[in-house]
């Protein structure tokens, strides 16, 4: 792998940039592999690489029917924040904020990660109970927090209606300072090259179309354009299209699919510096570098595969938006679009053996999956190399929903993942 | 953007007045307390999501508020069936 670096660039550019190596290989499938990875999104390509990395299982395929980061990586809102209520979450989260930390150093790839602070408002007396019992939370979990009076919030964030005569007054906040928004298709290629240094195939435009299960354990995929790959053993990290890969090993999931649709505006001057959300407003803006603001909310509460929603959706989403910044409200949209969530009963989730052995799944993550990427990958490739869940992924069994031990994250995450 | 015909009130009514449910016609265990853990849990939690067509709950929620089924394509959103509670859909998707 070319390596990266401030004097490469000086190099290249006596050159004129013609000599830059391809990012990753574009191989054709061997015939079997160890690990088989179906999807190549975020979570999937992180696991490959920690598999290689970390595990040292590097005869690994990753299997993608469209491009690299072409699913929900590439249509999310790119925050990242750790600040969850119960501790199986918040040590899930806080995990992956750590590798977020030294990850454009891991990788030697920018992932452009700013930790820009994250604001959770409150806007009911009911809100600030919820927010102190959270921050507090996580203070003893070790993850940073504070609960901030509406006068601290407006210090951080002029540009907020904090004023009494809005609908719903902002009455405070919680702050977590180390939360803020990475550069989403800088993760997905940053993953997939330093996996394909350590010899992970990547496998493009090749769709999983069936399981090869014998016996009750699967061995291998039926691909659409490669015929069967064969494996030890296979992971799935497809997101929205997990109940469709559950239906083909022979089992259900406790998942559904709705569409989760964003925002982003025309690019304008730099205004807002950190992340605002809000439950009970129910939206949540940031600004990229780029100068959009990226703006989201909550699901179209149907199911839905068709990687859109509903003009109501955009419409509450919108209104949001500028009943918390008035300033906006004349800034045009310059597109809106959908991804499929794989949405779990209690939004916490799947990190699991299956009934399938040697089948794993990782899903579930409904619609706060970002964040996760490193952390989500590093403990899956954990589960596949030894066959058993990771300390940390062990509360997020699907077998969970059979034994009622779920992990209520609905208070704590609502819209605002 | 749904356009829905509610059968109660029989008229379409734009999506705005409607709330999706979830999963139709999932029966309640005749014997709840002989149930197993996994019985009772794939019950409540495990659901079909099918890429196509799917039978799912609406409820009219700001107009007659009253429940009923609707067969719909989860890839392409159309409705091709709207029937009441109690009836059985003449679409029917593929395992069901």
């Amino acid at each position: 792998m070319q390596h990266y670096s401030g004097f490469g660039l000086l190099k290249h550019a006596l050159n004129y940039h013609e000599n830059w190596q391809r990012v990753w290989r574009n191989p054709t499938p061997k015939k079997k592999y160890d690990v088989i990875i179906v999807g190549g999104g975020g979570h999937g390509l992180a696991t490959a690489y920690y598999l290689a990395k970390e595990h040292g299982i590097t005869n690994v395929a990753v299997i993608e029917k469209g491009y690299l980061g072409g699913g929900n990586t590439a249509r999310n809102t790119t925050i990242v924040r750790s600040n969850y209520l119960w501790d199986e979450a918040a040590h899930l989260y806080e995990h992956a904020m750590k590798l977020w930390e030294g990850l454009s150093q891991d990788l030697n790839y920018n992932v452009m990660f700013s930790q820009r602070g994250c604001l959770n408002l409150g806007h009911t007396l009911q809100d600030m109970r919820d927010i102190q019992r959270r921050v507090n939370a996580n203070r003893l979990n070790g993850i940073d927090g504070e609960v901030l009076d509406a006068k601290q919030v407006q210090e951080i964030v002029p540009i907020l209606d904090c004023s009494a005569n809005t609908r719903f007054p902002v009455m405070g906040a919680s702050w977590q300072p180390r939360a803020g928004v990475a550069r989403h298709d800088a993760v997905a290629w940053g993953f997939a090259r330093a996996a394909d240094s350590h010899g992970v195939d990547l496998i493009q435009q090749t769709e999983v179309v069936d399981m090869v299960i014998e016996d009750g354990a699967i061995v291998g995929v039926k691909t659409n354009r490669h015929g069967v790959i064969k494996a030890d053993r296979v992971g799935c990290v497809v997101a929205g299209n997990s109940g469709v890969l559950a239906n083909m090993a022979g089992f259900e999931l406790p998942l559904e699919s709705h569409p989760l649709q964003a925002l982003v505006s025309e690019p304008i001057k730099p205004i807002l510096d950190t992340v605002v959300m809000s439950n009970h407003v129910h939206g949540y803006a940031s600004q990229s570098d780029k100068g959009d603001l990226v703006i989201g909310a909550g699901i179209d509460g149907y199911n839905g595969y068709g990687q859109r929603g509903s003009y109501p959706t955009i419409e509450h989403t919108v209104a949001a938006i500028v009943e918390m910044f008035p300033i906006f409200s004349r800034v045009r949209m310059n597109r809106q679009w959908g991804g499929i969530v794989d949405t779990c009963p209690d939004a916490c989730p799947i990190i699991s053996a299956t009934p399938v052995e040697n089948l794993f799944f990782n899903c579930g993550w409904g619609t706060g999956g970002f964040k996760a990427t490193p952390g989500s990958g590093n403990v899956f490739a954990a589960t596949l190399a030894k066959g058993e869940a990771h300390p940390l992924a062990k509360p997020f069994s699907m077998f969970r929903f059979h034994d009622g031990a779920l992990i209520d994250e609905h208070g704590a995450a609502g819209v605002a993942h | 953007m749904f356009y829905i015909y509610c059968p109660h009130c029989g008229e379409h009514r734009e999506e705005e007045e409607f709330h999706a449910k979830g999963q139709a016609h999932i029966a309640r265990p005749a014997d709840p307390d002989s149930c197993s853990d996994k019985e009772w849990g794939e019950y409540l939690f495990f659901r079909k999501n099918p890429r196509g067509l799917h039978h799912e709950m609406w409820v009219h929620a700001t107009g007659c508020r009253k429940f009923f089924n609707v067969t719909r394509d989860t890839v392409t959103y159309e409705i091709k069936e709207v029937y009441k509670i109690g009836e059985r859909p003449s679409v029917v998707a593929a395992g069901n």
